[in-house]
C-alpha cells in the first residue's frame, strides 16, 4: 500500500559526448542536473581501454591505463568519427594505437585482439553513462539526446547516431553543442536580443550566433573547425618538451607510448595550471632521469597564439554571415575547457567587444542544455524551442565536376530541396547521384556524403524519365533522401552508398553484437530501480509505525509487519531484482489493513477538525 | 479543398484536423501554407511573425510523443515552412519563386549573352583583372571604381524592381512579369561582375 507509483514516462537524458569528457545530465523537475557516476565524479574520461581478456574499461579507469598499455587505449576518438584514414594521418601519429589495414571508408582501430570502429569504441563511452544515468535514477534509461559540433557534417552526425544505437540508446536528437549552452544558460529571460557562444573544446571549435525571440532560440550563423581544440596545445607543448628531452639527454622517447602518455599527462598539468598561475612546471620522469621546465604564461600565450587565433576567422565570417556587427551582439557565452585559457577569454571579449559569461561550468554547461532540449522534446520544458542551421552547403555534382548547390549552409533546419533528374543514354535503367557539402566550386574540394542510385527505371529514350529527387535535412542536421518518378508517381528506390561511415547493415550487425552487454545493462538498471523502490516503501512504512494506527494493529499484524520489513531488508542486496520485487509486494500486502487505519484516524480527524 | 484527416476521417480543412487535432500533410505553395497574400511586394514583419507562429506549431521537436506518420507530417511541414520563410523573406528569391511557379522559365538563360549596354564595361572590366594578374598595380583603382559603377547600377536595378513588384500585385499582369525577369536577369550579370571585381581584394 506504501508502494509509490513512479510515472513511468521513459526519463530522456542528454548527452555531451566530448572528445576529453563525456557527462550525462537530465531534467530534476524544471532544472538540469549533471548525473555524477558511481565514485562521485560527473565528467567521465572519453578513454576507453580493452583489457587482454576483451573487456571493456571507460573513464578514469582507462585513463590509467593510458600510461600502463597505451597500444590497448583510446582517447580523442571523437576527432575519428566520421572520417577516412586519410583525413586524420597527421593525428594518428600522435596517438598510442594502431590503425587496421583496410579502413579507407571507416577507420578501425587495433585495441589488443579488439577491432573497433570510431562508433563502437564511443558506444562504449555512451553505456557507461547509461549505467550511471540508470544507477542514479533507478530506471532503464533508453532514449537520449546528443551533442554534437555544430560544425559537424553529416557522416560524423551519422556515426553519432550509430554510436548511440549500438549503446543501446534511441537517439531523439543530435544538438549542436553552441546552441546547448545557449539553453542552459537559460537566456530566454532576455526576451529578445542577440547571443554568440564561442565553444573551444578538447578537439573542435564551434561558433554560432543565436537571435532569441520570446523563447525561440533561432541561429543565424555557425562556423567553426572540427580539428581545432585544448589537444592541439597538448600537442605543441609535447612537442617541445620531447625536443627538450632528446638534446638534455640524448634519447629519443617519442617511440615509447608509455613515456609519451605520461610526458602528455604532465603536459596537461602543467596547461592546465597556467590558467590560474602565472607560470607551471613540466615535470617528467623517466628510467631514473627527470626532466624539468618551467613555462610562463608569458612563454605559454606566445606557444597558442597562432591556434587562439586560427579561431577568429571563423568568428568574423559568422558575424558576417549573421549579418551583425560586434556592437549588436548582447552576450557571449563561452563553452568548453579551453576557454578557461586567459588568452582565449581576452581574444573572445576584444573580438566582441562584450565581457564573456562565465557563471556555469565550462565543462558541463552542454550536457545541461542537452537536458533541457531532452526536457523539450518529453514535454517537460515548454516555451522554448531550438530552431538551428545546418553549417555547410549542400551540393549535387554535376556535370565537369562541378557542384550545384542545393541547400546553401546556414538554412534553418529542417530544410529542403528538389531537383528532377533524367537518362542521358537511351535505355538507361539507373542514374547515380553524387552528394557532397561544403563550399568550393568543385565536387572533388567538398565533402564526399554519398552516392545514390536510383535503380529500376523503365528502359526509355534518353532524357525522357523524370526521377524527382527530394534532398531533406532533417532536424538533427542528417540528410534524408527521397524519390519519385514523376510519370507514374510512384516512390522511387534509392540506394545509399556513404562514402564514410557504417552502412546500416553494419550498424545491425554491432547492435547484435552488444545484446550480450545489454541484457547485463537491462538487468543492472532493474536492479536499481527495485533498490530505490524498496527505499520508499521501507520509509514510508516506518514512517507509518510512528503513527497512532500502529498501535492500533492486532499484534499478530504488527509481527507480520516486521518480519515483512525484515525480508525486504535481507533481499534489498540480492542480485536478482525479482527477489527484491517479491518481498515488497510482500510488505505492501502486509503493510495494507494499517495504511486503512491511518486512513481512517486521518478521516475520523479531519471530521472532528484536530490535526492528526 | 477538405481532404479527410488521415487520422480520424473527420474534416481536416486547415493544418490540424478540426475533429481529432492531428497534424496534417502540409500545403506546398509558400504563400498558401504561410496564409500570405500572393504579392511581391511582401510585408516583411507580417512574415516573420508567421513564421515565428508557425515554428512554435510545427517543429519536430514537438512532436516526438505522437504517432510516427504525424512526427513526418512535422518533419515536412518545417522543412517547407523553412524553406518558404528563406525564400519568401529574400526579394530575389521571392520573385524567382513566383516567376517559377507562373510557369517562367528561370533557367540560367541570358547569363551568358552580354546585354548589349555594359558590353564595354565588361572589356575594360576584363582588361583590368588581366593587368593586375600581370602585376599592374594601377590597375586595382581600376577595378574599385567598375565595382562602385556596377554597385549603384544592381541599386538601381532593384528600385526599379521595388515599383514593378507593386504594380504586379495589383493586378497580377504577366506582362509585368515578363519585365521583371528582364531585371533579374540583368542584376544577375551585374551580381557576377561584382563578384569578378572581388579579386582585386584577394590578391591583397
Amino acid at each position: 500500500m506504501f508502494q509509490i507509483e513512479f510515472d513511468n514516462q521513459d526519463t530522456v537524458v542528454g548527452i555531451d559526448l566530448g572528445t576529453t569528457n563525456s557527462l550525462v545530465a537530465w531534467m530534476n523537475l524544471t532544472k538540469p542536473e549533471v548525473i555524477p557516476g558511481e565514485d562521485g565524479e560527473k565528467m567521465v574520461p572519453s578513454v576507453v581501454s580493452i583489457t587482454p581478456e576483451g573487456e571493456a574499461i571507460v573513464g578514469n579507469d582507462a585513463r590509467r591505463e593510458l600510461i600502463d598499455h597505451p597500444a590497448r587505449t583510446v582517447y580523442s576518438v571523437k576527432r575519428l568519427m566520421g572520417r577516412g584514414v586519410d583525413d586524420v594521418q597527421d593525428e594518428l601519429k600522435l596517438f598510442p594505437f594502431r590503425v587496421a589495414e583496410g579502413s579507407e571508408s571507416v577507420i578501425r582501430l587495433l585495441l589488443g585482439e579488439k577491432t573497433l570502429t570510431p562508433p563502437e569504441v564511443s558506444a562504449l563511452i555512451l553505456r557507461q553513462l547509461k549505467k550511471n544515468a540508470e544507477a542514479a535514477l533507478g530506471t532503464p534509461v533508453t532514449k537520449a539526446v546528443i551533442t554534437v559540433p555544430a560544425y559537424f557534417n553529416d557522416a560524423q552526425r551519422q556515426a553519432t547516431r550509430d554510436a548511440g544505437r549500438i549503446a543501446g540508446l534511441e537517439v531523439l536528437r543530435l544538438v549542436n553543442e553552441p546552441t546547448a549552452a545557449a539553453l542552459a544558460y537559460g537566456l530566454d529571460k532576455r526576451r529578445e536580443g542577440v547571443i554568440a557562444v564561442y565553444d573551444l573544446g578538447g578537439g573542435t571549435f564551434d561558433i554560432s550566433i543565436l537571435k532569441l525571440h520570446d523563447g525561440i532560440f533561432e541561429v543565424l550563423a555557425t562556423n567553426g573547425d572540427t580539428h581545432l581544440g585544448g589537444d592541439d596545445i597538448d600537442n605543441r607543448l609535447l612537442k617541445i618538451a620531447i625536443e627538450d628531452i632528446a638534446s638534455e639527454w640524448g634519447e629519443d622517447i617519442s617511440h615509447s607510448g608509455e613515456a609519451v602518455q605520461t610526458l602528455r599527462a604532465s603536459v596537461i598539468r602543467a596547461k592546465e595550471a597556467l590558467s590560474f598561475e602565472l607560470s607551471a612546471k613540466i615535470e617528467f620522469s623517466w628510467h631514473g632521469k627527470t626532466y624539468h621546465r618551467e613555462i610562463t604564461r608569458e612563454l605559454f600565450d606566445g606557444l597558442i597564439k597562432d591556434i587562439v587565433g586560427r579561431t577568429l576567422g571563423p568568428c568574423r565570417d559568422c558575424m558576417r554571415d549573421a549579418n551583425v556587427t560586434p556592437e549588436q551582439i548582447d552576450e557571449v557565452v563561452l563553452v568548453g575547457g579551453s576557454t578557461r585559457i586567459p588568452m582565449v577569454r581576452s581574444a573572445v571579449e576584444v573580438l566582441f567587444r562584450a565581457r564573456p559569461h562565465t557563471e556555469l561550468n565550462p565543462d558541463e554547461v552542454v550536457a545541461l542544455g542537452a537536458a533541457v532540449q531532452a526536457g523539450i522534446l518529453a514535454g517537460t520544458v515548454e516555451n522554448q524551442l531550438l530552431l538551428d542551421v545546418t553549417p555547410l552547403s549542400l551540393g549535387i555534382e554535376i556535370y565537369g565536376g562541378v557542384v550545384s548547390k542545393i541547400i546553401h549552409r546556414n538554412s534553418t533546419i529542417p530544410a529542403s530541396a528538389g531537383e528532377t533528374f533524367t537518362t542521358g543514354v537511351d535505355g538507361q535503367t539507373n542514374v547515380l547521384i553524387h552528394v557532397v557539402q561544403g563550399e568550393r566550386e568543385l565536387a572533388k574540394d567538398c565533402r564526399s556524403l554519398a552516392r545514390f542510385d536510383l535503380k529500376g527505371i523503365a528502359p526509355m529514350p534518353a532524357g525522357m524519365a523524370r526521377i524527382e529527387v527530394r534532398f531533406l535535412i532533417d532536424a538533427n542536421g542528417i540528410l534524408n533522401v527521397t524519390a519519385r518518378d514523376a510519370r507514374t508517381g510512384l516512390e522511387h528506390s534509392v540506394d545509399v552508398k556513404p562514402s564514410y561511415g557504417l552502412t546500416d547493415e553494419q550498424v545491425e550487425a554491432m547492435i547484435e553484437a552488444s545484446i550480450d552487454h545489454a541484457e547485463e545493462d537491462y538487468q543492472a538498471a532493474q536492479l536499481a530501480g527495485a533498490r530505490v523502490d524498496a527505499d520508499a516503501i521501507l520509509a514510508a512504512t516506518a514512517k507509518a509505525q510512528k503513527n497512532d494506527a500502529w498501535l492500533a494493529l492486532t499484534d499478530g499484524d504488527r509481527r507480520e509487519i516486521t518480519d515483512a520489513i525484515n525480508r525486504l531488508q535481507l533481499a534489498y542486496h540480492a542480485q536478482d531484482h525479482n527477489v527484491i520485487r517479491a518481498q515488497i509486494d510482500r510488505l505492501n500486502e502486509v503493510t495494507h489493513s494499517l495504511a486503512e487505519q491511518m486512513m481512517n484516524t486521518a478521516v475520523s480527524s479531519a471530521l472532528k477538525g484536530t490535526k492528526v | 479543398m477538405s481532404l479527410p484527416c488521415w487520422n480520424c476521417g473527420g474534416c481536416a480543412a486547415s493544418r490540424f484536423c478540426d475533429a481529432c487535432k492531428a497534424l496534417q500533410p502540409p500545403a506546398h505553395d509558400f504563400y498558401e501554407f504561410l496564409g500570405m497574400p500572393r504579392q511581391l511586394a511582401l510585408d516583411a514583419k507580417e512574415l516573420e511573425k508567421r513564421f515565428y507562429a508557425l515554428s512554435r506549431q510545427l517543429h519536430p521537436d514537438l512532436f516526438s510523443r505522437k504517432p510516427v506518420r504525424e512526427q513526418e507530417y512535422a518533419l515536412e511541414s518545417s522543412a517547407v515552412l523553412n524553406d518558404a520563410y528563406r525564400t519568401l523573406k529574400d526579394p530575389i528569391a521571392r520573385a524567382l519563386y513566383v516567376l517559377k511557379r507562373e510557369g517562367f522559365d528561370i533557367a540560367e538563360q541570358g547569363t551568358k549573352d552580354v546585354p548589349p549596354e555594359l558590353l564595354e564595361e565588361v572589356f575594360d572590366l576584363n582588361m583590368a583583372i588581366e593587368e593586375l594578374s600581370e602585376g599592374d598595380e594601377s590597375a586595382r583603382a581600376q577595378l574599385e571604381s567598375a565595382r562602385h559603377r556596377f554597385e549603384v547600377m544592381r541599386n538601381e536595378i532593384d528600385d526599379a524592381l521595388q515599383g514593378k513588384f507593386a504594380e504586379w500585385d495589383v493586378a497580377h499582369d504577366r506582362g509585368k512579369l515578363d519585365e521583371i525577369r528582364g531585371q533579374l536577369n540583368r542584376r544577375k550579370y551585374i551580381t557576377n561582375l561584382i563578384a569578378r571585381t572581388d579579386i582585386a581584394h584577394v590578391s591583397d
